[in-house]
């Protein structure tokens, strides 16, 4: 008696080697019919077993295994495993083969009985070498499967972690975007605080200048009302003249009268130009550039601001020096502004010379300078004074906002810091300071012809 | 005040009756010139009058340096670049003495400190611009 132990583990072999490619294939429908397939095997083999019926199972064995290479050959999905599957076809021909052969002519078997054992002996190596290659060449595409396995984790991993990132990145955008918005609503604040400061500015300059203004209107006024005064008298004596008949000093009155005409006009023509100067100060600067007399714009300042200081303090004096080029002729400024600069160096200078004055009142002879100066390239308008100048450390600092050594609420600390924009910015020049302490100061403004 | 005034009066009359009578006008206004010159026109044409104009403090000094006993009445501005009114006032009053000129300030503010210092440098009138000629006028009494 001998059992089917070899096709028995034969169709373990193959179906196993089937399942554990489904598995991996992940083909969940074959994995069940493979766990009918091993069942069958055992409940084959069991019953083989149990009713000792070697001789009617061998036969059920081989149609079942035909029946299994056939069928699992014929499936597409297993096209791989086709050189396996193919390994078992040899074996089930020699086994089916000799089993005939026995049942057919049992004396050919016997005679024969060698070469059919050594021909089943031959299939089985060939089917060992079949399945030890095929091992191997599963086993390198099953490592080759788990490092593309790992590739594809780490790829997810990688995807994952860019998604991640992504919405980091676009958390931080947001975040930036957000503070850059918040950041420009602040410069939009600044920059309207910032024209309401130079409003304010130039208001508290404009202060400064109400008592110059008021006097340099005054006198031109006074012109104006006395001389027409005189005419009306003149006119009196005219007609007694002409009723004299005295016709000769009828002329002298009339020449007169023509002279003073032209007076009032004049100064009427002057309170006129002051004031309109005064509004254009206080008004937005047009930013237009037009010819412009430098030393008219700095001789009226320069009268303006001295005539302010004296008005608000008596005791104030100062020797004005005046050295004007002539050959400057009009250049092309924005006036506005460079008067309002000049304003601002003149006010600075008179305000030193008045400091240094009340500290030292005798043998000081406060005095401020104007000059102006044309040269191949640049005009330069310099403001002199031999106040106590700028100490060193104050010195660079003077042109940034809010600096000021006046005490509080004497002085914006926005005059030289404006100054200094409307020189470099909107004209291309240059404002320069030198400073000895203790001796004066002298600002140079350099404008570019 | 009045007691300056009526003296000041009966010495212009006094010196009236002998020759011009000098008045030196400081003013860095130069337009002050012509108005002066028509405003008294008729004075000077009878020559009950002379005007002498002074630009500047500075210049005024000068004048009154080279001609010392000439001028009887000083009118001067307070305000003018340079030598302030108020310092030439101290300079006549401190050298000036014998005979001392009659200085009369005039001023754009009429203002309490001014007034102040004026009276107590020894300016003998204190007038506010603009000038009333038919007051300077009384006050010359011509």
């Amino acid at each position: 008696m001998s059992l089917s132990v070899a096709p028995f583990v034969i169709s373990l072999v193959l179906a196993n080697r089937i399942r554990r490619y489904v598995k991996v294939n992940k083909l969940p429908v074959w994995e069940k019919q493979i766990k009918y397939v091993l069942f069958f095997s055992i409940f084959l083999f069991t019953t083989e077993v149990i009713l000792s019926a070697f001789d009617v199972t061998k036969w059920i064995w081989h149609v079942y295994l035909i029946a299994l290479i056939i069928f699992s050959l014929q499936q597409k999905e297993f096209r791989v495993l086709r050189m396996f599957i193919a390994a078992f076809i040899p074996y089930e021909i020699v086994e089916l083969f000799s089993d005939l052969a026995q049942v057919i002519n049992a004396d050919f078997f016997n005679t024969n009985e060698v070469y059919f054992k050594n021909a089943t002996y031959l299939t089985y190596i060939w089917l060992i070498a079949i399945l030890y290659s095929q091992n191997r060449q599963f086993k390198a595409a099953e490592k080759d499967r788990i490092k593309r396995q790992q590739e594809d984790e780490l790829n997810r991993a990688i995807a994952i972690r860019k998604v991640e990132l992504e919405g980091l990145v676009a958390e931080r955008t947001a975040e930036l975007t957000e503070q850059k918005e918040e950041l420009e609503h602040a410069l939009y604040e600044l920059r309207t605080t910032q024209s309401q400061l130079i409003q304010s500015e130039k208001m508290a300059s404009l202060g400064e200048l109400t008592a110059g203004i008021a006097h340099e209107i005054q006198n031109p006024l006074n012109f104006v009302n006395n001389f027409s005064e005189v005419n009306a008298e003149l006119i009196e004596e005219m007609k007694q003249e002409i009723d004299k008949g005295n016709m000769e000093e009828v002329k002298v009155i009339a020449d007169d009268i023509a002279l003073n005409e032209q007076k009032i006009t004049q100064h009427g023509k002057r309170a006129d130009a002051i004031v309109k100067g005064m509004l254009q100060h206080s008004r937005t600067s047009s930013g237009i550039k037009e010819p412009t007399n430098i030393n008219t714009l700095a001789d009226e300042y320069l009268r303006l601001a001295y005539h302010g200081l004296r008005a608000k303090d008596k005791s104030f004096n100062a020797t004005m020096k005046t050295d004007f080029d002539e050959t400057i002729g009009m250049i092309n400024v924005i006036s506005q502004d460079i008067g309002r600069v000049i304003l601002n160096l003149i006010t600075n200078a008179f305000y030193a010379v008045n400091e240094k004055k009340q500290q030292h009142p005798a043998g000081y002879e406060p005095t401020v300078s104007l000059i102006t100066k044309k040269t191949e390239t640049n005009i330069l308008i310099t403001v002199q004074d031999n106040g106590n100048g700028i100490p060193k450390a104050a010195l660079d600092k003077i042109f940034q906002p809010f600096f000021t050594t006046k005490p509080s609420g004497q002085g914006t600390g926005l005059g030289l810091s404006m100054s200094y924009e409307i020189i470099t910015k909107a004209h291309g020049g240059e404002l320069k300071v030198e400073s000895n302490e203790g001796e004066g100061a002298e600002f140079t403004i350099i404008l570019p012809v | 005040m009045k007691v300056k005034v009526l003296s000041l009066q009966l010495y212009c009359q006094f010196k009236t009756n002998i020759h011009p009578m000098k008045i030196l006008v400081v003013d860095d206004e130069r337009d002050i010139q012509t108005l002066f010159e028509q405003r008294f026109r008729k004075e000077i044409k009878e020559k009950h009058i002379e005007f002498v104009f002074a630009f500047s403090g500075e210049e005024a000094l000068t004048y009154l340096e080279q001609n010392e006993h000439e001028v009887v009445i000083i009118l001067s501005d307070i305000n003018m670049p340079g030598m302030s009114g108020l310092e030439l006032l101290r300079h006549i009053k401190q050298r000036y003495l014998k005979p001392p000129p009659i200085v009369m300030m005039i001023t754009a503010y009429g203002d309490a400190e001014n007034y102040n210092t004026a009276k107590l440098l020894g300016a003998d009138d204190f007038l506010t611009k603009p000038v009333d000629f038919n007051l300077l006028k009384e006050k010359f009494k011509l």
